[in-house]
């Protein structure tokens, strides 16, 4: 496989979000709106290409039986680096995204990833498998969250694009983010049929 | 009266699946079906209990005193990891029935959010012991009524006509959304 679709597979044809349904679980519960989408989906990013890389590095040593929860150990190591700069550097984006931080430990696209890919893969591919499907993730993230702000409160990446006396609140409350991945999810399908 | 207010909180007005968002993957992964929404609620049920109490105890034995707190994540869910697998074999040995209704679902528990989510919310809320155990079952059961909620629906949604592109999970997922909706009448009872 060359490295470019390596690299685009994780935007479009096998997008964690779209067409895996993989990780819905921040996909839902942060994406109120569009920066803390893209936060969560950057700190994913850097979680899935750090643990491609080890995983890929120790892949040999690790005796089959316990890999899962060796794969674990390596994960959650990440999400704590993660945790504690976001803590330190952006701690209001760190109190925006709460639980859901150290809840990367268990979304289930990092560990797919190290399982299915790096796990058998070299340290090249794995770096650009991570990255590719961590920014595609990023990029679903951002979709939904810039929507999901614009048709709730009028805004977007917190700029106003019209008053917010016209939003409709409910798509930035919970019903709303499964109402507009419900949605988003069809059109996607549909343009990929056509396509 | 305390431990009525959690347990009204948790189930209806700060629902764990739909309006929490945690453990969305089993909600949308095995609800094509009751008894399979059955299954699993059991499953979460018993993990998430014995899982609350563990980690309870690392954090107030171990993690505090030494002050390691930002260990957690990680000790957590190691202990979530080998107590699943440690519950899957005592299971097997102890008790074949129960292992036959709840086995398919324990290894997919370990990357249920849910339980993670419950055992570091539980430290955040900072609950004593009875307070943690009561928020843990409370909250197994707003799953297993969200779940089994939800699957009841997608029961009668397989005999439906619907819009070809709509078919399947987008379908699913503004069911969710109109479930949830209705779920935000609860806010404010507590």
């Amino acid at each position: 496989m060359n490295q470019w679709n390596n690299f685009s597979k994780g935007f479009f044809k096998e997008n964690a979000v779209f067409t895996l349904l993989l990780g819905m679980c921040p996909t839902l519960g942060v994406t109120s709106s569009a920066i803390d989408g893209l936060g969560m989906g950057l700190a994913t990013t850097f979680v899935l290409v750090m643990s491609n890389l080890v995983v890929a590095l120790i892949k040999n040593l690790i005796p089959d039986k316990v890999r899962i929860p060796a794969f674990i150990v390596v994960i959650a190591t990440f999400v704590t680096i993660v945790e504690m700069t976001m803590q330190a550097y952006v701690p209001a984006l760190f109190d925006s995204l709460g639980l859901f931080i150290p809840l990367i430990v268990v979304n289930c696209l990092v560990l797919g990833r190290a399982e299915a890919f790096a796990s058998k893969n070299n340290i090249g591919s794995s770096i650009i498998d991570g990255l590719g499907m961590g920014l595609g993730f990023a990029m679903a993230l951002t979709i939904l969250g810039s929507i999901r702000e614009l048709l709730g409160s009028g805004k977007l990446f917190g700029s106003v694009i019209f008053p917010e006396d016209y939003g409709m609140l409910v798509f930035v409350l919970a019903p709303g983010a499964f109402i507009a991945l419900g949605y988003l999810i069809a059109f996607i399908n549909q343009v990929k049929k056509e396509a | 009266m305390e431990y009525v207010l959690i347990v009204i909180s948790a189930i209806f007005v700060n629902n764990i699946v739909l309006s929490q968002f945690l453990g969305i993957c089993p909600f949308l992964g095995v609800s094509k079906k009751i008894s399979t929404g059955i299954g699993m609620t059991g499953a979460v049920t018993f993990v998430m209990v014995i899982a609350t109490i563990v980690t309870f105890f690392l954090q107030k034995t171990v993690l505090e005193p030494f002050g390691v707190g930002y260990l957690q994540t990680i000790s957590f869910i190691l202990v979530i990891a080998s107590l699943v697998q440690l519950v899957e074999i005592i299971l097997k040995k102890v008790s074949p029935p129960l292992y036959q209704a709840l086995g398919v679902f324990l290894p997919l528990i370990t990357t249920n959010c849910a339980i993670l989510g419950v055992a570091i919310m539980t430290i955040q809320k900072d609950f004593n012991i009875v307070e943690s155990v009561v928020f843990a079952i409370a909250n197994a059961i707003g799953f297993g009524l969200a779940l089994i909620t939800f699957a009841g629906i997608r029961e009668q949604l397989d005999l439906m006509d619907i819009p070809k592109g709509m078919k399947g999970t987008p379908i699913a997922l503004v069911v969710a959304g109109l479930l949830a909706l209705a779920f935000m009448g609860f806010a404010g009872i507590v």
